[in-house]
């Protein structure tokens, strides 16, 4: 049977992990390298790594991260943050990166999907969404979460995949780095409405938001940073206690 | 020294890593000699199909792998290469494996990405490994299930995990990318 997968997710500037609360208020959180070796031998079943220097930045700096952790790690990895053309995603995936991640240039520029699709095939490209609710709706925002694109999630996401994403991350903003569970809504429905993999991502605090995101969404894997990356939940521990609970999880 | 083939089409990286750090030498290429004298040979995961394949040919090597006696190891797009033909691209692969290439049907999410056990597992290369190892997938296309199977995963339907026909091994899933159960598997082939 497929296993549903647990992710820690990596932001990177300036060659360190960072975190921030609802995208803001970044605070240090280690080396990346150093992070995920202890994550890949501890249980994690993939890693993203999310280059937020401002865009265009450290694109040099970045790529040198990937290649380290790809001589490193004995899992996959996706490698993102400002991706705006075939080359870009090609140093990465040319350092090692397994996959690549797409967010705001792809709002800008869908085509950019299709060419990565083309190019090097579904499987490596990932569309990160950056959802928020406006009222009734879920909008995309772009830009580390500062602008929205007037977009309607769902809409948008069915887009991506008809474009040749081969799997869509969607983080809710409202959720993210609040720790008081994933959004449940939004992450059904964009799982509902695709063909392709999602990945949950935003708010996880405590190992029953995980099991709460599996059991009431279709969602293939489930994403969080800080709680991992300060060790307050191990995910192995988390592991053993969905397995328990009957969710279906690689020991 | 262990050949990695290069078909120009994907990262060949990860593979070549994963060697290393299970302390082989190796070495990506697409030149005919260092293919025949590598003591391994291995065509990774990476790229597509036709492209792959049409790389192979150019460079001849589509008439070099198939008479090889060293043990030679597919592995997800390498492995495909390996069988009949392949019904997407419609090309024909190096027909050492006598089955062929589909598209999964759209029954659930494609690609398969992720860790998946086996229905069943047996042969060299996995020794060690019981059906209840997951290992890592990301694919769209699969082998059916025919006489040179030698594993054999479930998603959508019963497929071809992996395969072997005398010094020839093929393998759907990312060795590379399935942790200590992957490199148990690597291990077991590098030591044939």
């Amino acid at each position: 049977m497929l296993k549903k997968r647990i992710i820690p997710c990596l932001d990177i500037r300036d060659g360190r992990t960072v975190k921030g609360v609802r995208f803001v208020d970044i605070r240090d959180a280690g080396d990346p390298l150093e992070l995920a070796v202890r994550h890949a031998s501890g249980g994690a079943d993939e890693l993203v790594l999310l280059n937020i220097s401002p865009a265009g930045e450290n694109r040099k700096t970045f790529a040198k991260c990937v290649e380290r952790v790809a001589e490193n790690i004995n899992i996959p990895f996706t490698a993102g943050g400002g991706i705006d053309s075939i080359g870009d995603a090609e140093l990465l995936l040319k350092a090692g990166a397994d996959r690549i991640s797409v967010n705001s240039s792809a709002v800008r520029n869908p085509g950019l999907i299709n060419e990565l699709a083309d190019r090097f095939g579904s499987r490596c490209i990932v569309v990160a969404i950056d959802t928020n609710r406006i009222g009734d709706d879920w909008i995309v925002f772009t830009g580390g979460g500062r602008v929205s694109s007037g977009l309607k999630t769902v809409e948008w996401a069915v887009e991506a995949a008809r474009r040749g994403a081969g799997e869509i991350l969607l983080t809710s903003m409202m959720n993210d780095g609040t720790r008081s569970g994933y959004s449940i809504d939004i992450t059904a429905d964009v799982s509902r409405n695709v063909d392709i993999p999602v990945i949950a991502s935003g708010g996880a605090g405590k190992k029953e938001h995980f099991k709460s995101v599996f059991l009431n969404t279709d969602c293939s894997a489930a994403l969080a940073a800080s709680i991992f990356h300060y060790g307050e939940i191990k995910i192995r521990k988390l592991k053993e206690y969905l397995y328990r609970e009957h969710i279906p999880v690689r020991l | 020294m262990i050949a990695i083939v290069k078909y120009n089409t994907g990262n060949n990286l990860s593979l070549s890593n994963a060697l290393t750090r299970l302390g082989y030498d190796n070495i990506i290429t697409d030149n005919g000699e260092e293919i025949i004298n590598a003591s391994k040979v291995i065509l990774p995961a990476g790229g597509e199909a036709a492209p792959a394949m049409k790389h192979l040919r150019e460079r001849e090597l589509d008439k070099l792998i198939p008479p090889l006696r060293q043990p030679v190891l597919g592995i997800c797009l390498g492995f495909q290469l390996m069988c009949r033909y392949t019904e997407e691209a419609k090309i024909n692969g190096l027909e050492i494996f006598n089955c062929s290439v589909r598209m999964f049907p759209k029954y659930d999410r494609l690609p398969h990405m992720g860790w998946n056990d086996f229905i069943s597992v047996w042969g060299d290369i996995f020794r060690g490994i019981s059906r209840k190892d997951d290992v890592y997938y990301a694919h769209s296309h699969y082998a059916g299930i025919c006489s040179n199977t030698t594993a054999i995963c479930d998603y959508i339907l019963p497929f071809s995990a992996a395969m072997k026909k005398d010094n020839f091994y093929g393998v759907q899933f990312l060795p590379e990318k399935s942790a200590a159960t992957g490199e148990t598997i690597l291990r077991n082939f590098l030591e044939l």
